[in-house]
């Protein structure tokens, strides 16, 4: 478990660069940017509330110490919430659409409506879809590379629900931990990656 | 009312080359506003060119074209001072000209 | 056997054609896009509203200083963003022709910013007259404030936001402008914090956007990406919006500024 003041040492830490002087700190940053936001339709200004990792990532401008990564990973990990009992597969029409659709928990958004992924943002899924992005690796065949057995559906799961429990910093939001996407939705996503039927494994 | 028209004519070698900007909202008739209603159908239909009163160019344009349409072409010679007039309808009756003088 | 190594070599070749295409496809779109952009119709629309008597005073902008002195139009928005010393602040064009719209014309702030931004069907003035103002420095080199030491802070500021890890889904500007050659969907994604992709990029916003058919300023530009990472909404012209603009157009300095463009 980690203390406050192991959280504090480690920051500490971080702070070397000489040009700290010139530049407004972390705290200095985060205070400016409390006062010049405002709230917006489901846009709570606890949004803006870092966490641990966004403050270590921030600090280390996303290469953090591996001891200090390793046990923020931990932390992470057991806040991953599994299914209850058995198979993680859904229903891989339903990761099809969630995967495309790129829209949800922005200001301006219905918080009543369902949420995508915005999977295809930043990876490439389907051979049949010519338009996705490059920032995240390709997941082409994933199921058909890897196998469809719990092991693997439990790190898909995990990963979708909260992917810096495997890479602290990574850029991949963490959809489950912040209630962007439900179970169910994860579990058709991970069937949009492992079901042999799926388009994703053609 | 008609939106800002812009037109720029200016002479080559051997020919005129015409550059209107035209701003209309060429609504398909197949967009849904967000209260669900069709946005009805709203588009230019009719383009007229003339050169020094001389209607050189009618053209029929479709809704398929987009919001504020730019129109380019080519006049085969054409001098200094030649007045260029362009004008449209839309499906509406409604109309909007301009007119420029080569340069 | 022959046709099969020929078929094989053909299909070699056209796989490796598609990646070496694939910049110049993105540049071939931008050019196709430029020529036929109604962007000049915006900034007509912006003159006649720099012009326009409104507000209490029944006041013009055309007394505005924009950094050069009342009036002076033309080069001001290559000079932007600055420190001014009357607000003893640093402004970006809107913030500055904000200012005018309360001084000079004496409107109160909610009123001026009832609608900063607009639509399709109905672009606000803010954006009509970023398109006048921007169009006046069409040709004029970037160079904005860099020797005092508030447009030093605000760079320096602007350089930090950039990569601060923040909103619901942890994004900093840098998660999707800071690795080369990545894109998001469709969209190249330029590495905004080298020279060399921030000079073509700020030396063509405002810009008229296709997507929105309409005209589209910086202050949109930011607000809209904190959108996308899922934070509340920036203040229009607050300093955290105009330090990102500050970094932004000090890492483009040095470019010709284009005026208005284009964009998907």
């Amino acid at each position: 478990m980690i203390t406050k003041w192991m959280l504090g040492a480690g920051l500490a830490a971080l702070v070397v660069s000489p040009l700290a002087l010139a530049e407004p700190s972390d705290g200095e940053v985060q205070e400016i940017m409390k006062r010049d936001f405002r709230p917006k339709g489901q846009a709570k200004m606890d949004r803006l509330e870092q966490d641990a990792v966004q403050r270590v990532c921030t600090a280390s401008n996303g290469k953090p110490p591996p001891a200090l990564a390793k046990q923020l990973e931990a932390d992470q990990m057991k806040t991953i919430a599994y299914p209850s009992g058995g198979s993680l597969i859904g229903n891989w029409k339903g990761g099809a659409s969630t995967a495309w659709s790129g829209q949800g928990m922005q200001w301006h958004e219905d918080p009543k409506k369902p949420s995508g992924g915005g999977c295809y943002n930043c990876h490439e899924m389907s051979p049949a879809r010519t338009s996705f992005g490059t920032i995240g690796p390709s997941l082409k065949g994933f199921g058909k590379t890897r196998g469809n057995g719990i092991e693997t559906q439990r790190y898909v799961y995990g990963k979708i629900y909260n992917a810096k429990a495997y890479n602290l910093c990574s850029e991949m939001p963490r959809f489950g931990l912040t209630n962007s996407l439900t179970e169910q939705q994860i579990k058709d996503l991970v069937a949009y990656l492992l079901d042999p039927a799926s388009p994703v494994n053609q | 009312m008609a939106g800002p028209m812009k037109m720029r004519a200016t002479l080559a070698s051997g020919y005129t080359d015409v550059r209107v900007l035209m701003s209309h909202p060429m609504e398909t008739g197949q967009r849904k506003a967000p209260d669900g209603k069709m946005i009805p159908l709203h588009f230019i239909q009719n383009l007229t060119v003339k050169v020094n009163g001389k209607t050189v160019v009618e053209g029929q344009i479709s809704q398929a074209v987009s919001r504020n349409p730019v129109f380019s072409f080519r006049i085969k010679g054409g001098a200094k001072g030649d007045k260029i007039e362009v004008s449209w309808l839309d499906n509406r009756g409604e109309t909007n000209r301009t007119e420029s003088a080569v340069a | 056997m022959r046709t099969t190594v020929r078929a094989v070599a053909l299909g070699v070749a056209l796989a490796a054609a598609p990646a070496a295409a694939q910049e110049s496809q993105f540049a071939q779109y931008q050019k196709m896009v430029a020529e036929g952009s109604p962007v000049e119709l915006f900034e007509l629309v912006g003159e006649e509203l720099w012009q326009k008597k409104q507000g209490p005073k029944n006041a013009s902008l055309e007394q505005c200083d924009l950094g050069l002195g009342p009036g002076r139009v033309k080069g001001a928005h290559a000079r932007l963003p600055r420190y001014f010393k009357d607000v003893d602040r640093v402004m970006d064009v809107e913030t500055r022709l904000l200012h005018c719209m309360l001084t000079l014309q004496g409107r109160s702030r909610e009123d001026a910013l009832k609608r900063p931004f607009g639509n399709a069907d109905n672009p606000s003035e803010m954006e009509y007259l970023s398109a006048y103002v921007a169009g006046q420095s069409r040709g004029y080199k970037m160079s904005p404030g860099m020797s005092h030491p508030q447009e030093k802070e605000s760079y320096a500021l602007g350089k930090k936001l950039f990569t601060v890890r923040t909103g619901l889904w942890d994004f900093s500007c840098a998660s999707c402008h800071g690795e080369e050659g990545k894109r998001i969907r469709m969209s190249e994604l330029p590495v905004l914090s080298k020279p060399e992709a921030a000079r073509p990029l700020m030396a063509t916003w405002p810009a008229y956007r296709v997507s929105n058919s309409t005209f589209k300023t910086m202050q949109w530009r930011l607000n809209n990406c904190f959108r996308q990472m899922r934070t509340p909404e920036p203040v229009f012209g607050s300093e955290t919006i105009n330090a990102l603009n500050m970094y932004l157009t000090v890492t483009a300095k040095g470019a010709t500024y284009s005026g208005p463009g284009t964009k998907r």
